[in-house]
Order: C-alpha cells, then structure tokens, then sequence
C-alpha cells in the first residue's frame, strides 16, 4: 500500500517512530469499509444506471435511456417539487429558530442553563418513527388536538396529510421539533468560542446589539452555519422516513408528499426496476451537491456582508 | 433583544429594558420547554386512556388508568419485546465499535503527523457529502450476495466506523488536548499506541461516549436498511415493529400505537437522563474548532 511505504519511509528519518504505522491502523478501517460498502456501491450504482435491470432476470445495456425517461418521467419532478418544499418548510424555521434559541442561551447569567441546555436537546434523542405515530395522532382529522385548538379559532377541521401544503407542514413540523435544539447547541457553542474582546470593541464603536450579531456573531459563527445548512441538505433531499410513516409508502392519493427517496425506494424494492432505481439515486446525489453549493455561498455571502 | 442595554449599559435607567428581554428570554425557554415535552405527555395520555376518553370534546388531556390493559394488547399481537432486543443489539455493537475506531481514526488525524493526511481527513469529509441513498440498490445485492439477507451482520458490519464519528473525535480531540501534552509524552519516550490509551482516551472519554451514544441513537432510528435486509416477521427493529402497527389496518388501536412508541422512546430517554449533561456537551464540543 502506497500510504505504508511513504510513512515507514518517513519513520526511518524522523524521531517520530512509529507514527505512521500507527496513524495506518487507526484509519484503515473506515477506508476498507468505505471500499466496500462506500466506493463499490457507488460505481456499480452507476454502472447499473445505464441498464434495464431486473435482479431475477437479464441486464440490457441500455445506454442514457434510464435517464432521458427519468427526466420526462413526471413523477420525479413532482417528488422533487415535494421534497424542496418539505425541506425548505422544515429546515429554514429551525435553523431561524435554532440561531434564536441560541443567543437566548448565550446570554451572560442566565439562569438553569444547563437545565435549558438539556431540554432542547431531548427531541433529538428519541425514536423517529415513535414520534412520527405521536404527531399524526396530535394532527388527526377527527380527534386530533391540532384540529381541536384550530377549531376553537373557527377553523374547520383539516385532513393534514391530504392536502399538499398541509402535508407538507404537518411533516416540516416534526422536523423542526426533532433537529431546532440540536442546531441551536451547535450555535451555542460556536458563539461561546468567539472572542469576548470583539463584543467589548464593537460595543465601544458604538455598535447596538443587532449591529453586534450581524458582524460579530455572524461572521463568527459562519462556519458552523454552513456546516448545519450543509448537513441539513444532505439529509433533506433524502427525507424517508417521516412521510412513509406519517402517510404511508404511496406518498398520499395525489403523490401529495412523495418524496425522492421514497420515488427510489418505490421504483427499485417494489418494482424492481433496479436501474431506473439507480438512476433516481445519481439524481438525488446531483442535487445534494447542487443544493449544498448553493446553500454554502448564500450563507457565507450572508455572514459575510 | 439585549439591543439597548448593551448600548448603554452604564444607564441606570436601562434596567427595566433589561429585565423585559430577561423576561422574553425566559418565556421563549419556557414556551419551548413545553412544546419538547407536551408529545411525550400526548404519548402517555393516548395510550392510558380509552378511545372514547381521547374523542371527546374537549379531549381528555390527563392519565387515565389503561396502561396496562394497552401494554397486554402490544405483548400479545405485535413482536415488540423481540424488536427491542434486536434493536438493542444492533445499536449497542456499533456504539461500542465507534467508540473504538473513531475515537482511534479521530487521534490519527488530530495528533499524529503523517503522509497524506489532509487529503485522507478531506476525503473523509467528502464521503458525508454523499447520501446514503445513491448505494442502496448494489449494497443490497452485495448483501444477498453474501448470505447476509435477514441478518443482523448487513446491518451491523457497513456501520462498524462513521465518518461522522471520526470527523466528530478528531475536533474534539484536538480541541482538548494540547500538542505541548502530547510532546510530552513522546519526549518520556512513550510510543504513539501507548499515547492513545494513557492520555488520550481517557481525555475525551466523556465525548467519546457521547458519540457512540448518537451513534447509539443513529442505529435505533434506522428504518429504511433494515426494513429491506430483515424480513419483519422473526426479524425486525423496533422503527419496523411501529410501523408494521400503524399499518396492519385491523388494529386501529391508536392506544397500542401509542404503547409501542413509549418502548420505543423509553430506552433512549432512560438514557437521556443519565448522561444529559454530557450530551450537551459532547454535541457542543463537536461544533467548534471547525
């Protein structure tokens, strides 16, 4: 292996005996494992992209066809359409909410802080699934107790996951209540680490609190900011589990909350078109790296200015 | 918020305003207090109440006495004790493994000096760019390929080392301990391996344990993997023992619902309180020294 020859080689040279060879146990691991079931997979989902692929039967090599029907294919824009929408719904209140929360928490002799600090984080560590049963009970159209509050302000009773934006709100709920907290410790932790000198000579210039939070808070923070928009993407557009539990697998009677991943899952698990499949799986990654893009540059232009 | 005061913060008169962000702050915790807790408490009410407690107008918000009865009906039609052991297993064996391999690949890149590193640390970041999705259909047929179809191993193995766990312990490491200790170390002559258990380790134990705890939680959450490697019959996690129950339409017992989700979450929030106060710390630690 080319990373043991170059480091014993190095090792020989320089006092730090050893270190290499222990530097190549400790990470090996994680590359043999991403060799395997990182790396190989994501070839071999390219290579089966360009095929009509039944998993009992032939593998026809059909060159782009996978993907000239895919991007005609209405389902996919429509799931796309959906998944941005729950993604945008669900992630751009909780990082508002989370930023918000944070500063709270940052304030100087705040009391029961940790006890703040600890409450927050308790949606993040529980089951998705058993929360997702909860929220579809608290949104259900009959006896749900959204609804019944609603009522009380004269709104009629609303079926959530029959309608697109309701549906789609109804799930960007749950994500907001599961990840805001977490975020917010994020946020946290980035504002305790900037310097309490920079406050102190904005504060002297004569900078009011929003000035403040606008070039130092920031500006400090921008960082973990695109770390979370980042982060949040990936798992956005990937967004399964919430939609197939809250509505089930067909994504609503309209397709109303099918979601990208639940079109691959569809098309790959159920139909066993396992190319088409493929295909749906290169196009999710496109995205995530044309969202990601995007989203790093507006928010290191916004932290910025 | 904290706007005026901090302009003038000499002002004698600034202190009502003080007190009225003070007092927004707390209302905002409060408020979000509430909003964390109240489904947990709707969990409860639901699954301890009869159905016609819940339909009434205005619903019952209380306890009421049917918990047992709602955990007989779980024992007897779904396989939710069988579910909870399975998911314990798979969670338990990758925390314990990201414990290890993490925390050991974290050291790497933190403390040690070697060819090629930032390319291998960048590379590592790159791989949390890609959604586990975009593999799915060929790890599938690799798994059946090896015999691993109903079997924990397809689940277990793939996620022995994370590359958010190693991303995580490599901040953290070099966020709490210094190079100067390090070197140390090296000049009483201890070996780099040895630097790792005597010093290291035990260091950011703490945050180690806080990620194989999300890690933990990461493995309980799965639903998706296991649903297609386990057949769900003898086989299955809790998340697909949920999910099978919401959706076997003949028991539309949103009480029993209710009751698998409160095994489901018991064991996490059981944990939760254990170790709340190095959660967040460990989370925090993670996010700085980006």
């Amino acid at each position: 292996m080319n990373l043991k020859q170059k480091t014993s080689a190095k090792s020989k040279s320089s006092l730090r005996d050893g270190e290499g060879r222990t530097a190549f146990f400790a990470i090996s691991p994680f590359y043999f494992l991403y060799l395997v079931f990182g790396i190989f997979p994501i070839l071999y989902t390219s290579y089966m992209a360009f095929f009509a692929w039944d998993p009992l039967g032939e593998k026809v090599f059909i060159g782009l066809t996978n993907f000239t029907n895919l991007l005609q294919d209405e389902v996919l824009w429509k799931a796309l359409r959906n998944t941005l929408s729950i993604w945008v719904l669900g992630t751009v209140p909780q990082l508002a909410l989370a930023l918000y929360l944070a500063t709270i928490l940052n304030r100087n002799r705040l009391r029961f802080s940790n006890f703040w600090r600890a409450a927050i984080l308790i949606p993040n560590v529980t089951s998705v699934l058993a929360i997702a049963v909860i929220f579809s009970s608290l949104y259900g159209r009959d006896f749900g107790l959204i609804n019944y509050v609603l009522n009380i302000f004269g709104v009629d009773k609303i079926n959530w996951m029959e309608g697109t934006f309701t549906s789609h709100f109804e799930i960007a709920t749950m994500i907001i209540w599961r990840w805001t907290g977490y975020n917010a410790l994020i946020y946290l932790a980035a504002m305790q680490a900037i310097p309490k000198e920079l406050y102190e000579s904005a504060s002297l210039d004569g900078a009011n609190g929003w000035q403040q939070f606008k070039y130092v808070t920031l500006p400090g923070i921008r960082n973990v900011m695109i770390f979370t928009i980042t982060m949040s993407t990936i798992g956005g557009l990937q967004t399964f589990n919430e939609p197939y539990i809250l509505g089930g697998v067909t994504g609503g009677n309209d397709k109303q909350f099918y979601t990208l991943a639940m079109f691959l899952y569809e098309e790959a698990f159920r139909k066993f078109q396992f190319g088409y499949g493929a295909a749906i799986g290169i196009f999710i990654f496109f995205c995530v790296i044309v969202f990601a893009l995007i989203n790093a540059t507006i928010a290191s232009k916004i932290a910025k200015d | 918020m904290s706007t005026l005061t901090s302009k003038k913060s000499t002002s004698p008169t600034e202190k009502p305003q003080f007190r009225i962000s003070a007092a927004i702050a707390y209302i905002t915790l409060g408020v979000t207090t509430f909003l964390v807790v109240f489904p947990f408490w709707w969990m409860l009410v639901v699954a301890s109440n009869e159905k016609n407690e819940i339909a009434k107008n205005p619903p019952r918000v209380t306890l009421g006495d049917q918990l047992p009865v709602t955990f007989d009906v779980i024992f007897q039609y779904a396989n939710i004790s069988r579910a909870i052991a399975i998911s314990f297993i798979i969670s338990i064996s990758m925390a314990v493994s990201h414990i290890f391999f993490c925390t050991f690949a974290g050291y790497a890149f933190a403390k040690l000096k070697f060819k090629g590193q930032k390319q291998f640390f960048a590379f590592i970041l790159l791989t949390m760019m890609v959604p586990g999705q975009l593999g799915i259909i060929p790890m599938y047929i690799l798994v059946t390929r090896l015999g691993w179809n109903n079997d924990l191993k397809a689940i277990i193995v793939p996620g022995l080392v994370s590359a958010f766990g190693v991303f995580w312990m490599r901040q953290s490491i070099s966020a709490v301990i210094t190079d100067e200790v390090i070197q140390a170390a090296r000049i009483d002559g201890a070996s780099p391996w040895q630097i790792y258990t005597k010093i290291v380790f035990p260091l950011v134990r703490p945050t180690a344990l806080v990620m194989g705890l999300f890690s933990f939680l990461g493995a309980w959450n799965d639903f998706l993997w296991p649903m297609l490697i386990l057949d769900g019959d003898k086989m299955l996690t809790v998340q697909m023992a949920i999910a099978q129950m919401k959706e076997q339409a003949y028991i539309v017992n949103h009480a029993a619902q209710m009751g698998a989700a409160f095994f489901a979450t018991l064991p996490l929030i059981i944990l939760f309180f254990l170790v709340s106060k190095q959660l967040v710390k460990g989370v925090m630690e993670g996010a700085i020294k980006g």
